[in-house]
């Protein structure tokens, strides 16, 4: 079998695309780099949208990107299943998109926060985090300014409702985001957004706090091949 | 030529942490009596012709798509002058 494709998206101002790559090819899977200017998803099983300050985070996190060439074909690819997942910058670009209900807003706190975050893995039906335990308990690092979560009171209820929050903050609330929501999905599973970062904890190597951010590219490549 | 103004506001219901920042800081420079502040964004568009019902609709689909996420924010659309 040959190995699953996961594109990895950067954006003008994109940081966090080598990471990502690099934690798709420590799993197993090849990492096809995807650049916004282009119109082709180039025929890739999954799309990880990275952090980072896509266009400077002008106008507002994500709002520019959110129309760049390479969205319009993910847009519609991920309405129709293809499993996408966005972390921090790639979160705010979900939700801008309109992929995602709510919005990110400016941290509580007005300050940036950069720490090792603990968090409870809340569901595991999606295509991202099928390799976890329900309520497992993991560490990834958060790095932002504008990691806020918030929605109207009938979005929340029904993201409550229907186990739409896929992770949730533990230990202390980095930003302030209602329900202490640190990332959730949409009504099929297939796209999450987060505002942690994964893909920054995957090898001991680096100082990282974890490796858990691995199961969330296992999960992918699982999900991927019993497809 | 004319010139639309576009405001851009929070919605009342969110948290805007940055004006409660902005009104602590004024009592500290000497400014008394203000009970509240809410922070938000100005867009001035100059439009190639008449501030007509016609382009007015067009900048209020501007400020729809674009310039407000109406997830999180309300805006208001008015012509200077």
């Amino acid at each position: 079998m040959s190995a699953a494709r996961v594109g990895v998206v950067t954006f003008p101002g994109t940081l966090d695309d080598q990471d990502a790559a690099r934690a798709v090819r420590l799993v197993g899977a090849q990492a096809v780099p995807l650049w916004h200017a282009d119109r082709d998803l180039n025929g890739v099983d999954a799309v990880f949208l990275p952090g980072g300050f896509s266009y400077g985070d002008y106008l507002r996190c994500g709002a520019i990107s959110r129309f760049a060439p390479l969205m319009e074909e993910i847009v519609p690819a991920a309405k129709a299943g293809l499993p996408v997942i966005g972390t921090c910058n790639g979160f705010q670009i979900l939700c801008e998109a309109h992929l995602l209900p709510g919005a990110l807003t400016r941290n509580g706190s007005l300050h940036y926060v950069c720490r090792d975050q603990k968090l409870r893995v809340e569901q595991t039906a999606t295509a991202w985090t099928n390799a976890f335990e329900a309520g497992q308990e993991i560490v990834l690092p958060v790095k932002h300014g504008e990691g806020r979560y918030v929605a109207d009171a009938d979005t929340l209820a029904a993201l409550e409702a229907g186990g739409h929050v896929v992770v949730r903050y533990l230990g202390g609330n980095p930003n302030g985001s209602l329900n202490d929501i640190a990332g959730i999905r949409n009504e099929a599973g297939n796209v999450v957004g987060l505002m942690p970062h994964p893909e920054h904890a995957v090898e001991e190597l680096v100082g990282a706090p974890s490796t858990d951010g691995l199961g969330f590219f296992t999960s992918i490549l699982k999900n991927l091949v019993n497809a | 030529m004319a010139r639309v103004i576009v405001d851009v506001m929070l919605k009342p219901e969110i948290l805007d942490p940055q004006g409660q920042a902005i009104a602590r800081a004024l009592p500290r420079l000497g400014f008394s009596g203000v009970s509240s502040v809410r922070q938000g964004k100005r867009f001035e568009i100059e439009l190639e012709g008449a501030a007509d019902e016609a382009a007015l609709a067009e900048v209020r689909k501007m400020a729809e798509t674009l310039l407000a996420n109406t997830v999180i924010e309300d805006y208001s659309v008015r012509v200077e002058g």
